[in-house]
């Protein structure tokens, strides 16, 4: 272990932020390290939660598919750095018919935007739009592919907690085993935490039914297995997905019923966990559904301080892109 | 009037013929192929290989219905630079060619306006609804070389099997796009892991394999005569394989984007490699090289499928099926199957020849006295780079966008006529 001196620096040089599977460890740390300050502008208790960060900066909120937690999340973010920011709620099924995503980005580009937030139900959109546009693209996410800030304020909340809970304020993700559950498959949030959590030294483990748990994951560098119980043994975090009522009907889970009965995460099922273990769930919840609301209220739970921190992360993101600060070791 | 094609290499795998040879072509036919002829007008092809005129029994012209992406015309154009004098349309135009009179619009467009010869493939079932077959007698006494759905497989075993035994009866063979639609939703690449990366629908080999294997055991049962489109994984190739070790009047084909090209292509939501059968994985790539050299696929088709640069600069999920193959093919073969000795030059020629000529019992690929003067003239060592801004046909979606290769079209004659000349 090599102590840093304080001179040393890191550059941040990415245009975009598309997925978290593109970083180095070093850049995730970058941006984690970021975080903090922005944490504690969002917390003052006087005063104004603002910073003149991006003031005069242009933030377009992108939204092809619905999303309250993540749109507001990057809205307020961007207020909070003072940017001017604008959000566009656009209708995938008429976008098909007119004009193309990359029409729509240049006239959007038209009007002297910095930085544009975008959602879309197709994996890649992002990527496309930031090799061959100016602004600064942020994927909101996209399709089952990544959804890279999610990934970020996770893994910000859980070595928050283990600083905290170890008094240790160096201490980070090494060694800790996090086991994900749910519809994998599916999931965006599930892929870049895989990337996110392994980069930063934890290990995964993938929890789910094996229609929504294809056996490529493991190939990621993640376990998988379907039995609950071995997930969780062992495990410092649950991570759970929230599960699509509509994908019932697809032959995917016979029924939410047995889809409880397997994967529900309750004070029974968490006998085979450790005591302190964390629960995080990405929102919004389906309450006794994938967890019971005895674990949803629970102590173990961080799940609104991991809203709390997508707000930090997401303004320290904005912040890196744009301004391409110094950040020390 | 005469012309003489002096100094080339002639290969004519039809006739076992692999020598230094003039060809002397009289007005729309070849008069003689000896030593030392002479005519009014002199072709220098040295250090060229001359062949028959290439012949590719799968392409989509998109005539009548999507003349954005390709015409007959335009199409016939880009099969002329990639040295092609015949090529086999398919029906899935709009409306689909699955009548009489639809078989009679392709001839008649192309007798109007292509360079080469078009073949209509037509559809296997009215309106490729996969319900009810088509009028096939019809169909072949105005000159459709083929049935198929291609594009969609028929889904209905029922009804595949009727259209077999129908088309046989007929002398149509029919050429079996294979594909189990039920096995997934969506489904946009190949199912493994960069379709895991991507978060992209995947599309497994067992799509096409369940397909292929229920087409083998049509064929065993009704005794017909059919053709495997495109075969993409080590799997089909297997079960082509062991059908054809059974006695089972099968061939098949491949496309060059098979052998030269895996998933990896995928990984930055190109459009220009997204094409189904999906690219699939090393493991297919090698299995395919192994088929094309121990002839277990008979023959190289581009399965050219033109689309508009605006329908391809979408997002993947979004985006069609294909991509153009005519103007690559032959340096593909050259350069990534005849170079690293997987094929003689002899036999590459015989893949894109005389092979498909006879699925298809067309009267092309190969040289004969007497009979067309349809050659294509090319230098094998030549080098260039893939310019899509260069190509004749309409659309530019290709993968191959900048890829070296060897193996260039010099000049094109159908019925004794250029219709293509490097410049």
């Amino acid at each position: 272990m090599t102590t840093a001196t304080e001179n040393e620096q890191r550059v941040w040089t990415r245009k975009d932020l598309i997925g978290l599977e593109d970083l180095s460890r070093d850049e995730l740390e970058m941006i984690l390290d970021t975080a903090p300050q922005f944490l504690a502008v969002s917390q003052r208790e006087s005063g104004i939660k603002k910073v003149p960060v991006l003031q005069g900066r242009l933030v377009v909120n992108w939204f092809y598919e619905p999303s309250t937690r993540t749109r507001t999340s990057f809205e307020l973010a961007a207020k909070r750095l003072s940017a001017d920011t604008l959000t566009m709620n656009a209708d995938v099924s008429s976008s098909k018919k007119g004009e193309t995503l990359h029409d729509t980005l240049y006239n959007i580009e038209a009007m002297h935007t910095d930085i544009v937030v975008i959602r879309h139900s197709a994996a890649g959109a992002p990527r496309i739009l930031a090799e061959r546009h100016s602004s600064h693209i942020i994927n909101a996410g996209d399709g089952a592919h990544e959804h890279p800030t999610q990934g970020l304020l996770d893994a910000f909340t859980i070595r928050q907690h283990v600083r905290r809970t170890r008094d240790d304020p160096q201490a980070g993700l090494d060694g800790l085993r996090v086991a994900i559950i749910g519809d994998i498959a599916h999931s965006r949030v599930a892929r870049s935490n895989v990337w996110g959590l392994t980069k930063l030294g934890a290990s995964v483990v993938l929890c789910g039914p094996r229609t929504l748990l294809p056996g490529a994951f493991s190939k990621l560098g993640a376990d998988v297995t379907s039995d609950l119980c071995e997930a969780i043994e062992g495990a410092d975090v649950i991570y759970l997905l929230r599960i699509q009522l509509e994908r019932q009907g697809k032959c995917l889970f016979p029924s939410i019923r047995e889809y409880i009965r397997l994967f529900r995460i309750d004070n029974e099922s968490l006998k085979a966990a450790k005591k302190d273990v964390l629960i995080m769930h990405p929102g919004p919840i389906n309450r006794d559904v994938e967890l019971s609301t005895e674990v949803a209220d629970g102590p173990r739970n961080v799940i609104l301080e991991q809203v709390t921190n997508g707000v930090a992360v997401r303004m320290a993101v904005m912040h890196l892109l744009v301004n391409k600060p110094r950040v020390a070791v | 009037m005469t012309l003489v094609i002096k100094n080339g290499d002639v290969i004519d795998p039809a006739s076992k013929t692999s020598m230094p040879l003039d060809i002397l072509i009289e007005g729309e036919h070849i008069a003689r192929i000896g030593k030392d002829l002479s005519g009014d007008e002199l072709f220098d092809a040295s250090g060229c290989v001359v062949c028959p005129g290439l012949v590719d029994i799968h392409v989509h012209f998109r005539e009548p219905g999507f003349e954005s992406k390709e015409t007959i015309a335009s199409g016939s154009r880009a099969a002329a630079r990639g040295g092609f004098t015949s090529v086999v349309t398919m029906p899935n135009t709009q409306p689909p060619i699955d009548n009489g009179g639809m078989v009679e619009f392709v001839n008649r467009r192309a007798r109007e306006t292509a360079c080469i010869k078009i073949w209509p493939a037509a559809a296997a079932t009215k309106g490729r609804a996969g319900a009810e077959m088509t009028e096939m007698a019809e169909l072949k006494a105005v000159g459709a070389v083929a049935v198929t759905d291609d594009g969609d497989d028929i889904a209905s075993s029922r009804v595949l099997r009727r259209c077999l035994e129908y088309a046989d009866m007929c002398g149509l063979t029919y050429l079996g796009h294979c594909e189990d639609a039920s096995l997934v939703e969506g489904g946009a690449m190949n199912a493994g892991l960069n379709s895991t990366k991507l978060g992209l629908s995947g599309m497994p080999k067992a799509m096409e394999e369940i397909a292929v294997d229920r087409l083998m055991r049509l064929a065993e049962m009704t005794k017909s005569k059919v053709h495997v489109c495109h075969v993409s994984s080590a799997g089909s190739v297997e079960i082509v394989r062991r059908a054809k070790a059974r006695g089972i009047r099968v061939t098949c084909e491949t496309a060059p984007h098979y052998w030269t090209l895996t998933d990896d292509a995928v990984t930055t939501f190109n459009t220009n490699a997204k094409m189904n059968p999906p690219l699939r994985e090393e493991e297919d790539v090698a299995a395919i090289k192994t088929g094309i050299k121990d002839g277990t696929i008979d023959c190289i088709a581009t399965d050219h499928a033109p689309h508009t640069p605006t329908e391809k600069d979408v997002e993947f999920d979004y985006a069609p099926f294909g991509i153009v193959g005519l103007e690559t093919s032959l340096g593909l073969v050259i350069t990534e199957l005849v170079e690293p000795g997987i094929l003689t030059l002899e036999r590459a020629v015989e893949m894109m020849t005389s092979a498909p000529a006879r699925i298809l019992e067309l009267p092309a690929g190969k040289l004969e006295e007497g009979k067309p003067a349809d050659i294509a003239i090319f230098d094998p060592k030549a080098e260039y780079t893939v310019d899509p801004a260069a190509f004749l046909s309409r659309s530019r979606n290709t993968p191959f966008a900048g890829r070296r290769l060897r193996g260039l079209v010099k000049a094109t004659l159908c019925d004794g006529r250029f219709v293509y000349r490097a410049p």
